[in-house]
């Protein structure tokens, strides 16, 4: 092992693993926050009344629990930008080529596997508050925006965090995977400098470490989230 | 509910908006590369883009009086990206095949490379000899029909590597497939990590690309064998892939070729980075 | 939509399904036996032990599974020479080896996890009854930690075998030619993306729909107290 290769500067890739690196924490929060939104719309879908919107849910969470994300990644990379150029010309009667960049396409793959779990954990959540509490708040008058405010919305943000570190977890490992449609993050790096050096243990391992201090800083970060959340909740 | 929903329908509409790439002017284009197949294109230490595409895209662009933009793209998905719009033109050390050609555009050919056998130093094929230093696989004659069973003689058996969905793979599965196991990498990176550690007996690949590559450092452990191979399946050079539709852009890039060949700028391109003169001529 | 391309690979891809279970059955075996040992050694009194099992428990799950493949496959190769002295290149040669080591690697940080999660909810009440008639750790484990244990965390392991199956495409990324590495290969020679991996897409859900269902006949089987 030749340690200059992990200096700075031109000669060595310690600053191209950091660039790495930060790729990743992007796309990962990116794909994350997509990921909310989309676990909170499929919450709503799942509790709905309607047979038609709980279905749509169910297929959803269906299709990215049982098919391995790198097949939707391939799918969307290869299929994405001709299923936009088609809805394109359909829709907007436009013919142009819609060019969706890796970025993009990676962070909308992963934000929509991050989003059937999240949506598994804020429906969890939102069951586990005590319905008498709902009943209650209705019964004082207030307003179902109120109740979201000031009953389910708090309750639910905290019951949901636990499970929501998990789901951060796993997006962020599976960003790795978009590194096969070619997005410079931390194992496409990896890549190319165990290629350029041939030292591929080397940059793997640097890879793995990089991964694991992002994980154990965040792990550190949401125990504390919940602490603090549960700073007015009573223990037995 | 129903506003959040409205509203989040809107911002989808706002993004794909804005990602419609304007359609037919070619005043401003993106051209994909892989950035892994040195010297063609490759991405240096500090992450840019460099090579002999690299310069040669600049040139010709610049002759074509257009911007451009060269982003990276892996190899096995540049034809599918290509066809859904994720850019305009693919100058990645592709040949024209009759097989890409049922699917893409190519402009004329700006560089032709025979492919040639890799194999790890001291590894039992050194002395691998045939009697011809080349074979044309569309006209064969009985000599080079003689080096051909000398080469599936030496291999059959074995393990070869290959760049997956290259011309190479092809001939390998059209001419040895029978009597060779072929595996097939992503990246030349990893076929390389994986000769070097003798996982694979041998690799095919691009002359262009190995000579270069042996006189390297990293190729200190390689030796070329066997005579190198043209025309048939490894078809009729490199040239500048665009959509089928974009004939007028394909035009434009014969042409910005054809004048850097008659001004000598391609050759010399070409011996900068290949250290021999792959350019086309006439 | 081309159809003739969606009729020519399904029989190519359907190929591939063996090759996909074959990885996913050895990695769930391997793994289980893994996970097992590593259980017990994470709930063990001796610190040292305990340490080890539970960094292996972290290090696996804190990383991608991509980082451990290649780490295992190409990693290897920078130390070939070495191993080829212990005799162990024969099998770090071969990209399967390394994709099964690595799967069960992984399936076992997990499953480990899930095993502790079963056997810390055996009441100590149970434990001491069976000591209290006088059994031998072996059959106070074989006889009430065991079965109380599985049927605690046989929901937590379905869902891991849905993830191996998942993760098993990864392996088609060192070259090894399963589902996704033929859909791959399918794609490269026709240009069409969706219709391939509609295909493959449906072959994954099948064969989760159907360890689900497995799953979910098992959990009758070991619980039938609660369904009539």
């Amino acid at each position: 092992m030749n340690f200059g290769l992990l200096g700075f500067g031109i000669e060595g890739w310690g600053d191209e693993m950091l660039r790495g690196a930060v790729m990743t924490l992007l796309v990962s929060m990116a794909a994350y926050g997509l990921g909310i939104l989309l676990g909170i719309l499929g919450t709503f879908l799942k509790l709905s009344r309607f047979f038609i919107c709980r279905l749509l849910a169910d297929i959803y969470t269906t299709i990215v629990r049982g098919i391995p994300e790198l097949l939707i990644i391939y799918l969307v990379f290869f299929g994405g930008g001709i299923m936009l150029a088609r809805i394109n010309a359909l829709v907007f009667g436009g013919s142009g080529f819609i060019n969706l960049p890796v970025f993009v396409t990676g962070m909308t793959c992963i934000g929509f596997s991050s989003g059937a779990y999240s949506a598994e954990v804020i429906r969890g959540a939102v069951l586990a508050v005590p319905k008498g509490q709902i009943e209650a708040a209705k019964a004082i008058g207030m307003t179902p925006f109120t109740i979201f405010k000031r009953v389910l919305g708090p309750q639910t943000a905290r019951l949901a965090l636990p499970g929501m570190g998990n789901v951060w977890q796993l997006t962020l490992k599976h960003t790795s995977l978009i590194s096969v449609i070619g997005l410079v993050e931390i194992m496409r790096q990896s890549a190319v400098a165990s290629g350029s050096t041939r030292e591929p243990f080397t940059f793997y391992a640097i890879g793995g470490l990089l991964y694991l201090g992002i994980t154990s800083i965040s792990n550190r970060g949401f125990s504390r989230a919940e602490k603090w959340a549960a700073k007015g909740v009573r223990s037995e | 509910m129903k506003k959040l929903l409205i509203s989040v329908i809107a911002a989808l509409f706002v993004i794909s908006i804005a990602f419609t790439a304007s359609a037919g002017q070619y005043d401003k284009i993106t051209i994909a590369t892989e950035g892994a197949f040195a010297p063609w294109n490759f991405t240096d230490s500090s992450g840019q883009l460099d090579g002999f595409e690299i310069e040669l895209a600049k040139d010709l662009c610049k002759r074509m009086g257009v911007e451009y933009k060269m982003v990276p793209q892996a190899w096995d998905g540049i034809i599918p990206s290509l066809q859904a719009g994720k850019y305009d033109a693919i100058m990645a050390a592709m040949s024209i095949t009759e097989k890409r050609k049922n699917a893409v555009l190519f402009s004329r050919y700006y560089a032709a490379t025979p492919s040639i056998f890799i194999v790890l130093k001291n590894n039992g094929f050194d002395d691998l000899k045939t009697d011809v230093d080349a074979i044309t696989l569309d006209q064969v004659s009985p000599e080079e029909e003689a080096a051909m069973s000398v080469l599936s003689d030496t291999f059959g058996g074995k393990t070869i590597g290959v760049q997956a969905a290259t011309i190479q793979e092809r001939f390998l599965q059209q001419y040895l497939g029978k009597s060779v196991e072929i595996k097939s990498y992503d990246t030349q990176e990893n076929l390389e990590l994986d000769l070097q550690s003798g996982r694979i007996d041998a690799a095919l690949g691009a002359m262009s690309y190995w000579v270069p590559r042996l006189n390297d450092e990293k190729g200190k452990d390689f030796n070329m064998v066997g005579p190198g191979m043209t025309k048939g399946p490894f078809g009729e050079g490199v040239g500048v892939a665009v959509r089928q539709s974009d004939t007028e852009l394909a035009a434009m890039f014969s042409k910005a070729i054809n004048e850097a060949i008659a001004d000598g700028t391609l050759s010399k391109l070409a011996i900068k980075w290949f250290t021999f003169d792959a350019s086309a001529k006439e | 939509m081309k159809f003739d391309v969606m009729k020519e690979s399904f029989p190519q891809l359907i190929g591939g399904v063996p090759e996909t279970l074959l990885l996913v059955i050895f990695s769930l075996c391997i793994g289980f036996i893994l996970a097992v040992i590593f259980a017990q050694l994470r709930l063990s009194k001796n610190r040292f032990w305990s340490w080890f099992a539970g960094s292996y428990i972290y290090i696996f799950r804190s990383t991608p599974l991509l980082v451990q493949i290649y780490l295992i496959y190409y990693g290897s190769g920078q130390f070939r020479i070495f191993l080829q002295e212990l005799g162990l290149w024969t099998f770090f040669r071969e990209a399967w080896f390394c994709a099964i080591m690595a799967l069960s690697l992984n399936t076992g940080a997990y499953t480990a996890e899930i095993i502790r999660g079963g056997i810390q909810s055996v009441s100590w009440g149970e434990i001491e009854a069976g000591k209290a008639i006088g059994m031998k750790p072996l059959t106070l484990f074989r006889r009430i930690i065991f079965p109380v244990a599985i049927r605690q965390a046989l929901p937590g392991y379905g869902n891991e075998i849905i993830l191996i199956v998942k993760s098993s495409s990864l392996a088609s990324t060192i070259t090894i030619l399963e589902i996704t590495g033929i859909a791959k290969k399918i794609i490269a020679a026709t240009y069409a993306p969706i219709e391939v991996f509609i295909i493959a897409g449906s072959l994954y859900l099948v064969m989760n729909f159907i360890v689900t269902r497995i799953i979910e006949f098992t959990e009758h089987k070991l619980n039938p107290q609660f369904y009539r």
